[in-house]
């Protein structure tokens, strides 16, 4: 079962360019010398994973990938991030369109207080992606459906999307995310406000996803990060430690302090 | 029989958790004393003010027939409304002395008083009301009406309590001799108090007449200088606070326009009101006296008050809305008018509430921009004329009637305050409604 797993995951690796190239990426919060250094390539098709203790920057990396970083006045970034051969910090890019192209999901589940429906069309509507009523509701229908939450919701697609349960509206997040048809897919521990049956779920999804996007997630638990990864990233106090195949991380890791974190030393 | 409980028993109290027990217990009594205190005082406060200000909302009428005699209004008898204007009120004295008479011979009722003292029951309002009423169709001329009167401040205050025979022994206004025949015409249902529509809906009146002022006018001042608070704060205050709190870097300079406004909402109201005269009136050359000075000061006034309340609402919106938004690629404009301003809108419309119902009560500006003193005795006709026709307002009206002589004007004063209560209560209810209402939990 676990061979037939990895080969799959061998199988669906691309060999082809990296969808998103980070090269020295440096994050200063006025003092603070957040992230040093980070230079890494991100697969399509492939899930990566980015994994470290507290405070160790891998949040901060996630949030520079799709610009959420420009929100907070006092970050500064240098390096380059390119996008398929477009960097995203060029004076020329618009955050707002980068962020339809690299979609993002959050650790708290946060739907908009509105109905489910106006959840998901909210992104195709400022983003004019439907250009008449069937077509948007092709749009949401797709997008529950890929999000595997449309047969819990179809009945109340009118109810606010703060009534359903903690993974259901985590689900409903993703479907946001993706209603947009972004390439990327961010996670920001997308499963640490949720219970063990519906991380299951969430990450059986992530596992779907990753046919048709690049996900990107970060997460604490390095079970979920071995479940769901093809590449893992350990970050430890602001730098790169170790990137490569998760299999390698997780049995033979090369780094003295992965391995102290993965067996729980340091952390 | 010997103690057995151990020293280190649950059962035994120590003297240290019995101190700290009573002085527990002594802290609540205090809290409870303090409660009844604010309760009794607001007891006293508004047993008072219903106590001296609901006889207000009564007033003495008296019901006369009046025959609109030909010989005294229209000697030509052509019906020329010409000729007819030429007679001032005065001309029609004779005629309410004559219904005076007829009314009490009607009744068998005997006097000994005077044409003058006759005529002195009734409202100094009367002959204005009577000859308007003929101008405005001068075919009524020979015809007999009933006419209900307002009775004189001193009558009213005679069935209100105010006077008594003794009190009015020196008086030049009233005598014991006018309170007798009042008693008589009350036996037969001449003279009666009744519910006064016209205190709510009238306009002021002259010192003379404190029977016929009403707050109405006042009221539609205050009316119009809260919407021009409204339509001018509530826009501005908004996109401020929204540029200030999702726009605005955080630097000096927006640390020292925060500071600013938060000193702003401090500063007495009068100051405000100087900077109005100094700046709208003697500069702008703005018409004084006017609903829409008075508005412009409260709105200087109000808008600290709206500003820093819709920051708080917008700064209660949880973050994780705004990275949503962010996150599916709206705008940061979209992010704030599709989402935290929806969310922050109740707070915003309670603080907007309670900064106007603050300006409504506020008295000292408009006795800067000379609000206060004015007497409206006209309804505004229309909009433009409510904005810029000099006018008062109900605190503004409630001072002027506190410092009149009369007492008749100190019970209207009392009665003014009931409706500005009530108007203030309304707006704060209507605050807390709202707030409850749209509240979202999330």
């Amino acid at each position: 079962m676990k061979d037939q797993l990895n080969s799959d995951r061998e199988a669906s690796l691309s060999n082809g360019m990296p969808k998103i190239t980070a090269e020295n990426v440096n994050v200063y919060y006025e003092e603070v010398h957040a992230l040093k250094d980070v230079s890494v390539k991100i697969e399509q098709n492939a899930v990566t994973a980015f994994i470290g203790p507290s405070g160790c920057g891998k949040s901060t990396f996630l949030r520079c990938l799709n610009r959420m970083n420009d929100t907070i006045d006092i970050c500064k970034i240098t390096g380059r991030i390119l996008l398929e051969n477009e960097d995203i910090y060029d004076a020329k890019v618009d955050p707002v369109q980068l962020r339809a192209k690299v979609g993002m999901v959050f650790q708290k589940p946060n739907p908009f207080p509105k109905s489910v429906y106006d959840n998901i069309a909210y992104g195709p509507r400022i983003h004019g992606l439907a250009s008449d009523k069937s077509e948007l509701d092709d749009i949401v229908e797709q997008s529950l459906r890929r999000a595997a939450i449309w047969d819990e919701v179809k009945d109340r697609l009118d109810a606010p999307g703060t009534g359903l349960s903690g993974g259901q509206q985590q689900r409903v997040c993703i479907a946001r995310a993706i209603a947009t048809s972004p390439d990327v897919l961010l996670m920001d521990e997308p499963c640490s406000a949720l219970d063990p049956i519906a991380t299951a779920q969430v990450e059986e999804l992530i596992d779907e996803l990753r046919q048709n996007f690049c996900v990107v997630i970060v997460t604490h638990s390095m079970q979920q990060a071995a479940r769901v990864s093809h590449r893992t990233a350990f970050f430890h106090l602001g730098s790169l430690v170790e990137f490569g195949d998760t299999e390698k991380i997780f049995t033979n890791p090369e780094d003295p302090r992965t391995e102290s974190y993965i067996t729980g030393r340091i952390g | 029989m010997t103690d057995t409980t151990p020293t280190n028993s649950l059962f035994k109290t120590s003297d240290r958790t019995k101190s700290r027990n009573a002085a527990e217990k002594r802290f609540r009594v205090y809290g409870i004393i303090a409660i009844f205190i604010g309760l009794f005082m607001l007891l006293v406060l508004a047993s008072t003010i219903v106590l001296r200000g609901t006889s207000a909302f009564q007033q003495t009428f008296i019901t006369l027939d009046v025959e609109l005699l030909e010989s005294k209004l229209d000697k030509k008898g052509n019906r020329n409304i010409d000729d007819i204007k030429k007679v001032s009120t005065f001309g029609y004295n004779p005629i309410l002395v004559n219904a005076v008479r007829g009314s009490l011979e009607k009744n068998g009722i005997e006097t000994s008083l005077k044409k003058k003292e006759l005529s002195g029951i009734i409202s100094k309002s009367a002959p204005s009301q009577l000859r308007e009423y003929v101008l405005a169709d001068v075919s009524r001329i020979g015809q007999t009406i009933e006419f209900r009167f307002l009775a004189n401040g001193w009558i009213d205050g005679y069935l209100k309590g105010r006077y008594t025979r003794e009190s009015v022994a020196n008086s030049k206004f009233a005598s014991a001799e006018q309170f007798d025949l009042i008693d008589e015409l009350i036996k037969v249902g001449v003279v009666e108090k009744k519910f006064n529509l016209d205190f709510i809906l009238g306009a002021d009146a002259s010192d003379q007449r404190p029977e016929a002022s009403g707050i109405g006018v006042a009221v539609v001042g205050s009316f119009y200088m809260m919407l021009v608070v409204l339509l001018l704060s509530l826009p501005l205050g908004v996109a401020a606070s929204v540029y200030l709190e999702e726009f605005a870097k955080k630097n000096l300079f927006t640390d020292l326009i925060e500071i600013t406004i938060s000193n702003l909402a401090a500063v007495p109201s009068i100051v405000f009101g100087i900077l109005g005269l100094a700046v709208f009136i003697n500069y702008v050359n703005l018409p004084q006296s006017t609903p829409l000075v008075g508005g412009l000061v409260l709105t200087l006034m109000t808008l600290p008050t709206i500003i820093i309340s819709t920051r708080a609402s917008l700064k209660s919106v949880p973050p994780s809305i705004r990275d949503a938004a962010l996150g599916i690629g709206a705008s940061k404009m979209q992010m704030v008018f599709h989402h935290v301003l929806p969310l922050a809108a109740p707070g915003i419309f309670t603080g907007t509430i309670i900064g106007m119902a603050q300006a409504l009560g506020e008295s000292a500006p408009l006795l800067l921009i000379g609000m206060i003193g004015y007497i409206a005795t006209n309804m505004p006709a229309n909009i433009s004329e409510g904005l810029l026709a000099p006018n008062s307002a109900m605190p503004a009206q409630i001072y002027e009637w506190a410092k009149r002589a009369d007492p008749a004007f100190v019970e209207r004063a009392w009665g003014g305050i009931i409706i500005l209560l009530i108007f203030l209560l309304t707006m704060n209810t209507l605050a807390v409604v709202l707030r409850r209402k749209f509240e979202r939990r999330w």
